[in-house]
């Protein structure tokens, strides 16, 4: 083989394995500590460099200043309101900000027609009024955050309208029912095309209908070592794995954050994070069963979001549903939203929500 | 001679004409094409390209091949809505799927698993004639047929995993995607069902050859190149007349780990190796789900799995504990 020859090859062999490696592996350092018993591989995997990059993302805004508790109750104050009446004015004065802020898009506030963003929710006009469908959904939200506030999965950390919002009217971090073709020689299944959900495997593309909006089976493994007790097909288990990769790359852990990989399925074996994930799933498919879709019709009256404002960002997916919740709609690549930083403890406003009326009438579109 | 030092192939084999092979007994069909030097297959092995022998069951095999072929394309072509890019795009993350559970062994509509049992029938079709060919091609040479049952053994496993076991389990659901990824994430989801397969015996000899093949091949080929100076690829004369290659590649294994193979035993460890890790693995596939459920427990049962003591305190199950939601 001529010098030449030998040198093409290894150029070509070479630039061939650049393409596949580069793009496909995770630069490094990355780090592995141990922390189940030794030799088991119970390891937390962090790359340092990754994780600072998210942890810049992952800031929370600094808080405004705090509001006394003095004088007449919002409630006596204004009409209708109807779940936060029992702060004073100057918290609900304060309340009302720090949602704008943290909800109604910069440029909506910057637009002087807006009101510094008040416009967005509120007839400026009236208030009291529920005219505008926005306040509708925000009053159901607050119902949905003292319920989260409430939930074991949350804890001290606690929730406010930001770990989710992020100063986005809709949370990018977010899911619906994805539009996959339906005439092909084979039903669609929802799997065997790229799924970015399950972490680029050819699972479902959508594990989040079964499992965070309806209360499909998660639990796959037999409990029994031998046969006839568990009829679970390997179609279902993989669908499990999806729901698992989603919850593993939306919190930026590896699967022995919350199992001990010997045997998924035992609970005696487990870290304790998996019982707080366990609760997680069932706090999404409420948020998403009780509090999101049945305000799909106020967004299918208002699809682009509130009338006359500007900045349309789309308020239902690509086949008519809602914009839902999962994982990653609070966490964002950290296995506690904002890395821990317990954001709530800012706005004890927040956990003076009254139960207030379940549905109210507005809640279909006017 | 001792350009066979080099790692990489540096002489053609070449003949100054075509090899026309041996004359073969009167029931057999004549060898077609006419046969040519190719340069670039004369450094990977023969630069001879054909005359190659037909026959029916070679024919119907590539037939049948090509339809599953096809049926596998087109239902994934289709899954993309005929879209050529995706299709290139996507390509490793199609598939073609076995029915659902629901329709057990029965035959199933054409769009919900239909396609791939005509798929997977004809590329066992496929498959079986290639193994007759392998089989007959061998006896008209007057060879023995250890290549095609080695290549039984694979076939077995192939059996196991899509026909045999599915069977068993009373669904073809049981059966495995055709599809890069998906046949990938299938194997991982079916360990994961049957509670890690890491805890089945088979599953672990069937590893042990398949990685103990990778070595005897790695010890026998270097073993075969490093004795190219002294004639040591001429395996077969040197195992009934030992010469100074033989010798001096036993003695490099005795003096390195105090024992060796010979010329000839090398070849029945590779053989046997490669042969028992589908045998073994498909021993493993077809008592899963079949015989054990779960693999861990089955451990546990056994005695083989030990407990360790986990650095928090056990974990509850919050699903059984008192009012806990659904």
């Amino acid at each position: 083989m001529s010098t030449f020859n030998l040198k093409v090859g290894i150029a070509v062999t070479g630039l061939v394995l650049a393409a596949i490696l580069v793009p496909t592996f995770e630069r490094p350092p990355v780090r592995s500590e141990q922390g189940g018993f030794r030799g088991t591989s119970m390891g937390t995997v962090v790359n340092p460099r990754l994780r600072a990059a998210n942890v810049a993302r992952n800031q929370v805004p600094p808080a405004l200043e705090a509001a006394d508790n003095e004088g007449d109750r919002a409630g006596t104050l204004y009409e209708n309101v109807q779940l936060l009446g029992d702060l004073s004015n100057a918290q609900f004065l304060r309340i009302m900000q720090a949602m704008t802020e943290w909800v109604v898009p910069q440029a909506v506030r910057d637009n002087p027609d807006s009101a510094g963003g008040c416009a967005y929710c509120h007839n400026v006009a009236n208030m009291a009024s529920d005219e505008v469908y926005t306040k509708v959904v925000s009053r159901r939200m607050l119902q949905m955050v003292r319920t989260i506030n409430n939930h074991p999965h949350v804890g001290e950390t606690g929730v406010t309208c930001y770990t989710c919002h992020r100063g986005q009217a809709v949370p990018t971090a977010a899911w619906s029912r994805p539009a996959l073709p339906q005439h092909g020689l084979q039903a669609q299944t929802g799997k065997n095309r790229v799924s970015v959900a399950a972490g680029l495997t050819s699972m479902l593309v959508d594990p989040f209908t079964p499992y965070l909006l309806e209360e499909n089976n998660i639990r796959v493994i037999s409990g029994t070592s031998l046969p006839r007790y568990n009829r679970t097909s390997i179609q279902a288990t993989e669908g499990t794995y999806a729901l698992m990769m989603h919850m593993s790359t939306s919190l930026g852990v590896n699967c022995t954050f919350c199992h001990n990989s010997r045997s998924f399925a035992e609970w005696a074996q487990s870290p304790p994070q998996r019982a707080t994930a366990w609760h997680g799933i069932r706090m999404v498919r409420e948020v998403n069963a009780t509090y999101i879709e049945p305000l799909t019709p106020l967004w299918q009256a208002n699809p682009g979001g509130p009338p006359e404002l500007g900045h349309r960002v789309a308020r239902l997916g690509p086949m008519g549903d809602a914009i839902k919740v999962n994982c990653s709609t609070c966490h964002r690549g950290a296995n506690q939203p904002f890395y821990g930083v317990p954001m709530l403890r800012d706005y004890p406003e927040l956990r003076t929500i009254r139960e207030g009326p379940a549905r109210s009438a507005a809640l279909s579109p006017q | 001679m001792a350009e066979y030092q080099n790692i990489f192939t540096r002489i053609q084999v070449r003949p100054p004409a075509p090899y026309p092979g041996v004359p073969l007994p009167p029931d057999n069909d004549a060898r077609d094409g006419k046969p040519r030097f190719v340069h670039l297959f004369g450094r990977l092995g023969d630069a001879q390209i054909g005359p190659i022998y037909l026959g029916y069951t070679g024919l119907l095999s590539i037939f049948c091949g090509f339809i599953a072929f096809e049926i596998i394309g087109l239902n994934m072509l289709a899954s993309v809505n005929w879209d050529p890019v995706q299709f290139v795009r996507q390509l490793f993350w199609l598939a073609l799927e076995p029915p659902p559970p629901q329709y057990g062994l029965r035959f199933p509509p054409m769009r919900e698993g239909g396609w791939w049992l005509v798929a997977g029938f004809f590329l066992t079709a496929s498959l079986l004639l290639w193994w007759v060919r392998t089989y007959r091609r061998a006896r008209q040479l007057g060879m023995g047929t250890h290549v095609a049952w080695a290549f039984a053994a694979a076939i077995w496993l192939y059996l196991v995993l899509g026909f045999i076991r599915p069977i068993a389990m009373g669904s073809w659901s049981e059966a495995v995607p055709f599809g890069i990824f998906p046949h990938l994430d299938w194997t991982a989801a079916f360990s994961i069902r049957y509670g890690n397969l890491f805890y089945n015996p088979f599953h672990a000899l069937s590893i042990v050859f398949l990685y103990g093949s990778t070595l005897l091949f790695a010890m026998h080929g270097a073993t075969i190149l490093a004795l190219g100076r002294f004639g040591g690829e001429r395996e077969i004369e040197l195992t009934l007349d030992r010469g100074t290659a033989a010798e001096r590649g036993a003695l490099f294994w005795r003096w390195c780990m105090g024992f060796n193979a010979t010329f000839e035993s090398i070849h029945r460890w590779a053989w046997w190796f490669a042969v028992l890790c589908p045998i073994t693995g498909g021993i493993g596939i077809l008592l899963t789900g079949t015989v054990v459920d779960n693999w861990y427990l089955w451990a546990v049962d056994r005695h083989f799995a030990p407990a360790y003591q986990m650095p928090w305190p056990a974990t509850p199950d919050p699903s059984v504990m008192q009012g806990a939601p659904r």
